[in-house]
């Protein structure tokens, strides 16, 4: 019995009248764990009743309390027939079981009712007592702390960054089993939600054991998914980046963790017995990217391992790990590019049992989107996989005609289900590592997975039968990137004695076997080499007489040394050290394409064929966007796919950015092919203007002045390479002769030619994005580029949309036009509702598009608002376009960010390694491919590069004239002392102008509503608008349960609405996750209102941050 | 291509003042849309007619959402659904409660019943308020009066208490259920002239004055302060010895007029209808004691006293002079043995005179 879990109920408020008559409420409350359940005595009569009950003790083994929620039923006593339900409430306990997270849930919690919504609320008190269990063979693994944040939690530091974990587990969804013909709505539902919550418990639970076994005691970048599979079952994955983290206290001892990187267990690789693979994916022997990795000419030794993937391991744990595996049905990332695609599933199986011990490899991932100051080497671009599965019965003898209706048979369910899905994913991160390695990287960062379900969903309330005809698109996407292999081994962030501040305790902390290692790959990246660190990360990885796209190379405008690509593509968010030019700003490419009806396998081979064209548009919509904003990198790249009946979405949102150390980008010229007629000539030069004013504005707009970069003139299509008054080299010039060429309408030139109608399209979707109104910025990553002095004023919101397409014949074109509208009017919208927060930043704007039904999109946002300080902010821009002095105020900022250590900028520990590095550059992939072949190559890899440059600080962030005093906004910030704690929740790692003092723990829920009322609930707006404003009003209480006031990385990854407003019935399932933590105001800073002046203020504000 | 479904949460719910404004006077979305385009709110927006019914949409649903917590602003500090700053609170429920003066005279003194509820697209049509919100405002009237009514304590206190209202809307709500409660007539043609807050300062007078609570006895009883004090009202009954007695009544009239004369330019009036006058005014007090008179205080006193000044064309201050000697005065007869009872209603009945003393 390794934990008691004691909970008592205290008192309940607000309760619903149960009783008509007496119009009062009989209440009493049931505590369930396990299988175990107490009850309270009834308090009669009385809407507020006052329970105060004992200790209720559940002595469990860990294992359940880290699988279990804690599950409390308020009741209605009745005296002559079944007691009511009045609601739920699901208390995930496992924060409780970190000692380093909370330690006591005591607080208000919504009484929640799958029917009804929030029913009056409870008080709760639930407390662990662990002990200590020496087992290695346990099955638990209380202890490790999950983070959502995809960096280095603020308060840590990362002494070990062990690599990717995965894990999934398949249940039958109770929705579909057979009794859900004959049980309520409220008790399917119920069904659903505890077994979801029990799946992600199971989930975690198994992530964390992984975690133990490769040393690490944390896992961040933590990212859970739902994929509702309808009769194929229920899938719960996750993914995430295992690390050592020490806390940062100071005086606290330093962890002795050592065993680096154990590999993830793995066993199988299944290959699917019915997918259909995308063609575009499929080995094309004359692709680029097939060409073997080359090895990078300077790297003396880079043909040895990457630093990640070693073989070696201890053997100690590897053992105890193959039991564990053995134990545990599932899973696998088998690994190895060595596993062919050929193989059978079989002998595929068997080889990788083989091997297992010896040679599991972890895949070279890792989520984090913002790392520590010298973690990132290079950068090569973006990575993407994608592929057409069929979810067939087939896949799940479990589910066939005897139907299990067990809920929680892990072992028959699970038996083969998970070895499919599993073997699916495998297959998929393969192709991302070989593509990473096309681009002569050895890992991916950024990385992260996701499906896209399409069921027939008219029939979703309550179906009697369902097709098994659900296709799912399966995704992957990352940035291909050469890490520093030393914080993989050593565990130093700080290894180069870089931070000061931070790393408080010696480096030293590990020694041990792996030191030689240690030692060899840091001289395999040639550390002495100096570079500067802050473009560092742009210059390429591949190698320049061999490049796996074609490129335009030049040299880095920062160093001068080293080759970058004249754009560059990422998943990631801006690295601190980057300089950057002028402001960022939130770039979408919007596209739809009909499909024809069809199901089964001609659905999935139309879907698959499709695919690679709408990666090739959203990729050159992205790039002539980028272009007319005179921006030269994509951050926080996000691709989506949706699927409908007749029609696919894509959906791609970044945050672009002029990064200093890449070339200028070039304009954009127009050119028609036949010139002969007059007024085409002339309707062709109008829009050429309108394109060169556009672009004109917005370097404008977004401050994009790169002080070596001449004014364009106006209609010259040609950019002025003349910029570089410091650094003109004879390589520059020759760059420049290819710039002109360009401008002749040579392939690489960002040439549109306008006779064909899909480049009208494209010109008119261009200038069709309608400006942001003044005063707003927005962007998808964590921060502007470009924005600095954050007031405390944040407002985080979720907006749905679902429109109805009343046109069943649209073409491509028409459909199109929809789209964008719709999300243009979309983001209108939110700069109108939010005017008050003027002016402000709206971030981590990413949309999610969904065709629940034919006709039917549906677009969800959540993002926050943050205001800034105006007056600091113009001080700032003026400083930077004067390209005076230092950057004191971007350090800080950055400091801010990546959280972790410090990014001071010559941190020796962020040398890239210096190397003459073959630079090479994505060419243009935007020109129009002319031929199909050539198109789908580009697209199918979907690898992009682009390449981030940092220029050296010193050039453009000037520290902070004075100013006065920080904005009124301050005083927005909700006064304390209200009785209810206020919560702040927010999409991003941090709340500006607060020091995060502690992390409680995940908040992962998962809700089901549903009506029958649909009308009476103000339709289905009303219905929503309520359901969402529940599911903010139980993450808060939970957070403030917890202690904490404020909720971090919040993400709301589902959100499947469903109508059927002929039964006047809706049903929508949200999930939701972020991390709970307590933070502090900058104390005096934010105390004192606005009558400090002088960036000075800010200044030490934000230092205080870190 | 239509919008289907269309929702914006926030997590901190921010509400916009004019919005909500625009709720609680009843108009529909698209009213309110027109009003706040012409209010100019779109401007230096780029943003079409149709983002501002989006938005007006998606704050009406919040104030729906919310007025049921309104309906018990107590709970609206402690639910957990709506992340709402204190002081945004603070004026969600004040503006909630807030109402319109003309609808309020018109409801003044009626039983706040189902009847009268139903008459209420009368009263909108009569008032120009919409009758969404003379539903509201009546709503709110009844709601308060119900929870007062079974509470012990005084009257005030306990709205602002329970209705976390400020101190003067908890007064004029008190008045409301003040009037309510005795059912005074203030709809009859002559008392039109009277505004609500003439009629809510005299309900502060009767309350703190004529009320059980207002012998500073905080014995905490039920409607201590919604209803008059009977004994009071018996002991009333023997101030009409100042009009029964000729002696008395003749002695009070020349101590009043020795002290009046030469003071005023109505003097001469003032000694013609002295007599008349302070029947009136005793007569007024001997018959509260009867319930139904109660009802008629208003009108009597409008009738019996303050008609016959203004006809006289009484000055304000003429007004004042004379009710302060006629109080005073009485105390100097020697037989008269009720002056505690006289100065109790004398108090009142002077300050509700002047203050109903206008056009």
């Amino acid at each position: 019995m390794p934990g008691k879990l004691k909970a008592k109920i205290v008192a309940g408020r607000h309760l619903p009248v149960m009783d008509r008559a007496s119009d009062l409420t009989d209440a009493f409350v049931e505590v369930k764990f396990g299988n175990t359940t107490f009850k309270t005595d009834v308090y009669p009569k009385s809407l507020n009743p006052q329970w105060n009950s004992e200790w209720f003790k559940f002595e469990v083994d860990d294992e359940d309390l880290q699988d279990e929620p804690l599950q409390i039923t308020v009741l209605d006593h009745d005296t002559y027939s079944a007691n009511d339900a009045i609601g739920k409430v699901y208390i995930d306990i496992d924060p409780l079981l970190s000692s380093e997270a909370a330690t006591v849930i005591s607080g208000w919690f919504p009484i929640y009712d799958t029917i009804h919504g929030i029913r009056g609320e409870i008080n709760v008190l639930v407390k662990v007592d662990l002990f200590n269990d020496l087992n290695r063979f346990r099955q638990s693994s209380c202890g490790v702390k999950f983070f959502c944040t995809t960096s280095i939690p603020r308060c840590y530091r990362a002494a070990l960054v062990h690599g990717f974990v995965e894990e999934l587990v398949v249940n039958e969804d109770p929705e579909y089993q057979w009794i859900d013909r004959i049980r309520t709505p409220r008790a399917s539902n119920e069904a659903r939600q505890r077994l979801i919550s029990l799946m992600s418990g199971e989930l975690q639970r198994k992530i964390g054991l992984k975690v133990l076994e490769m040393g690490g005691n944390a896992v961040v970048g933590y990212l859970q998914c739902f994929d509702l599979e309808g009769e194929s079952g229920l899938v719960v994955r996750a993914i995430g980046t295992a690390c050592t983290l020490d806390k940062l206290i100071p005086g606290s001892a330093s962890n002795t963790n050592t065993h680096p990187n154990t590999a993830p267990a793995s066993n199988a690789c299944n290959s699917p017995s019915k997918e259909i693979k995308e063609p575009v994916f499929s080995e094309d022997p004359t692709h680029p990217l097939s060409v073997p990795p080359t090895p990078l000419r300077t790297l003396p030794s880079s043909s040895s391992p990457p630093p990640f993937s070693p073989s070696k391991l201890c053997s100690r744990q590897s053992s105890s790990s193959d039991t564990d595996l053995s134990l545990t049905p599932k899973m696998g990332m088998g690994s190895g590019i060595s596993v062919g695609k050929e193989a059978g599933p079989l002998k595929t199986l068997l080889r990788q049992q083989a091997q297992s011990a010896l040679e599991q490899r972890e895949f070279p991932f890792f989520t984090l989107t913002c790392f520590p100051p010298g973690f990132l080497v290079h950068i090569g671009g973006v990575v993407s996989a994608r592929s057409v599965k069929l979810l067939d019965r087939i896949h799940n003898p479990a589910l066939g005609n005897t139907r299990s209706y067990k809920l929680l048979d892990w072992n028959s369910v699970a038996a083969d289900e998970p070895e499919t899905r599993d073997a699916w994913w495998e297959e998929i991160r393969q192709e991302i590592k070989s593509h990473a390695k096309a681009l002569g990287c050895h890992a991916v960062v950024g990385y992260s997975e996701s499906t896209t379900i399409w069921y027939i969903t008219h029939t979703i309330l309550r179906p009697t039968s369902i097709s098994s005809e659900e296709v799912c698109i399966l995704s992957a996407s990352g940035t291909a990137a050469m890490l520093n292999p030393r914080f993989m081994r050593e565990g130093c962030l700080d290894a180069g004695g870089s931070d000061q501040r931070l790393s408080r305790q010696p480096p030293l902390g590990m020694v041990g076997s792996e030191r030689a290692e240690g030692e060899v790959s840091s001289s395999w990246l040639g550390f002495d080499d100096a570079s500067p660190p802050s473009c560092g990360f742009c210059h390429i990885p591949y190698d320049e007489f061999n490049m796996p796209f074609p490129a335009q190379l030049t040299y880095c405008y920062h160093c001068r040394r080293q080759k970058v690509p004249d754009v560059l593509f990422t998943t990631i968010d801006l690295p601190a050290e980057a300089a950057v030019t002028g402001k960022g700003c939130l770039i979408q490419a919007r596209l739809c394409r009909t499909k024809k009806k069809a199901q089964g396998e001609v659905n999935a081979t139309a879907i698959s064929n499709l695919l690679p064209f709408m990666e090739y548009e959203l990729h050159t919509q992205l790039m002539n966007k980028l272009k007319l904003r005179c921006m030269n990198a994509l951050f926080g790249l996000r691709i989506q796919i949706s699927v409908g009946e007749n029609m696919l979405l894509g959906l791609a949102s970044a945050t672009g950015v002029y990064l200093s150390a890449l070339p200028a980008p070039g304009g954009i010229q127009i050119a028609g092919k036949t010139p002969s007629d007059l007024s085409y000539d002339q309707h062709i030069s109008t829009m050429q203007k309108r394109i060169n004013d556009t672009i004109a504005m917005n370097k404008e707009l977004y401050n994009i002045h790169p002080p070596e970069c001449i004014e364009e003139v106006v209609g010259s299509p040609i950019p002025d390479r003349q910029r570089s008054r410091l650094f003109r080299s004879t390589s520059e010039s020759s760059d420049e002769l290819s710039e002109l060429d360009l401008s002749h309408g040579k392939k690489d030139a960002f040439v549109l030619e306008i006779d064909d109608t899909d480049a009208v399209e494209d010109i008119q979707s261009l200038l069709t994005d309608a400006p942001m109104p003044a005063g707003f910025y927005s962007c998808n990553t964590e921060v502007m580029p470009g924005i600095y002095n954050w007031t405390s004023g944040l407002q985080m919101f979720t907006s749905v949309r679902v429109y109805r397409l009343n046109n069943a014949n649209l073409t491509n074109q028409g459909l199109n036009k929809i789209f964008t509208d719709l999300c243009e009017n979309l983001l209108k919208s939110l700069y109108f509702k939010l005017r008050s927060m003027i002016p402000c930043c709206l971030c981590h704007l990413n949309f999610t598009v969904a065709v629940p039904e034919e006709e039917l999109i549906q677009v969800a946002v959540t993002a926050v608002a943050m205001s800034f300080d105006k007056e600091t902010q113009l001080a700032a821009d003026k400083a930077l376009n004067k390209g005076s002095g230092e950057n004191e105020e971007q350090l800080q900022f950055s400091m801010e960010l990546c959280g972790e250590s410090t990014s001071s900028n010559n941190q020796p520990t962020a040398k890239p390694s210096g190397l003459p590095e073959s630079a090479m550059t994505h060419s243009s992939s935007r020109d129009r491919c002319s031929t199909w072949l050539e198109l789908l190559r580009l697209k199918a890899h979907t690898i992009r590069r682009g390449s981030v440059k940092t220029t050296s600080s010193s050039e453009r962030c000037s520290p902070l004239p004075e100013v006065r005093s920080r904005s009124l906004r301050s005083t927005r910030s909700l006064p304390c002392g209200a009785p209810v704690t206020v919560v702040k929740m927010t999409p991003l790692s941090f709340l500006p102008r607060t020091r995060i003092v502690k992390y409680l723990g995940i908040i992962n829920m998962f809700f089901i509503r549903e009506t029958t009322s649909l009308r009476e609930e103000g339709g289905v707006s009303g219905f929503l608008h309520s359901f969402i404003a529940e599911v903010f009003a139980m993450v808060r209480a939970h957070v403030a349960a917890l202690g904490g006031n404020a909720v971090v990385s919040y993400s709301m990854k589902e959100c499947v609405f469903m109508e059927n407003p002929n039964k006047n019935q809706a049903q929508c399932l949200i999930n939701v996750s972020g991390d709970a933590v307590i933070f502090v105001r900058e104390s005096d800073q934010e105390a004192i209102p606005p009558l400090i002046t002088c960036g000075q203020t800010s200044t030490t504000g934000a230092d205080g941050t870190t | 291509m239509s919008v289907e479904l269309d929702v914006f949460v926030v997590n901190t719910t921010i509400m916009d003042e004019e919005v909500y404004q625009l709720w609680l006077d009843g108009y529909t979305v698209n009213d309110a849309v027109k009003v706040r385009m012409e209010g100019g709110v779109l401007e230096g927006c780029e943003a079409s007619a149709e983002v501002l019914h989006s938005d007006t949409m998606d704050q009406y649903r919040t104030f729906q959402m919310c007025e049921r917590l309104l309906h018990s602003p107590v709970k609206l500090a402690n639910q957990l659904l709506f992340q709402i700053p204190p002081h945004r609170q603070v004026m969600l429920i004040e503006r909630y409660y807030a109402f319109d003066s003309v609808f309020v005279r018109e409801v003044l003194g009626k039983k706040l019943s189902k009847g009268t509820k139903k008459d209420l697209d009368d009263v909108s049509a009569k008032t120009g308020v919409t009758l969404k919100s003379c539903r509201r405002q009546f709503d709110n009237f009844k709601r308060v009066f119900k929870v007062v009514e079974e509470l012990k304590g005084p009257l005030v206190e306990n709205i602002r208490q329970h209705f976390l209202l400020s101190d003067k809307l908890a007064r004029d709500y008190a008045a409301i259920v003040f009037f309510a409660n005795n059912r005074f007539e203030t709809g009859k043609k002559k008392l039109h002239y009277l505004t609500f807050q003439d009629f809510a300062f005299c309900a502060g007078q009767l309350i703190s004055n004529w009320t059980v609570g207002a012998l500073g006895d905080y014995n905490m009883v039920e409607d201590m302060d919604v209803d008059l004090e009977k004994e009071f009202l018996q002991d009333l009954k023997e101030l009409k010895i100042l009009i029964t007695d000729r002696d008395l009544l003749d002695q009070h009239k020349s101590l009043v007029c020795t002290a009046l004369r030469g003071k005023t330019k109505a003097f001469n009036e003032m000694e013609a209808n002295f007599k008349n006058l302070s029947r009136g005014l005793v007569n007024i007090a001997a018959k509260l004691t009867n319930t139904k008179e109660v009802r008629d205080f208003f009108i009597d006193l409008v009738e019996k006293f303050i008609e016959p000044c203004r006809s006289d064309k009484w000055t304000a201050g003429d007004m004042r002079l004379y009710l302060t000697h006629y109080t005073n005065s009485a105390h100097v007869l020697d037989t008269f043995k009720h002056q505690v009872v006289w100065d109790r209603y004398m108090g009142v009945i002077k300050s509700c005179i002047l203050k109903m003393y206008h056009d």
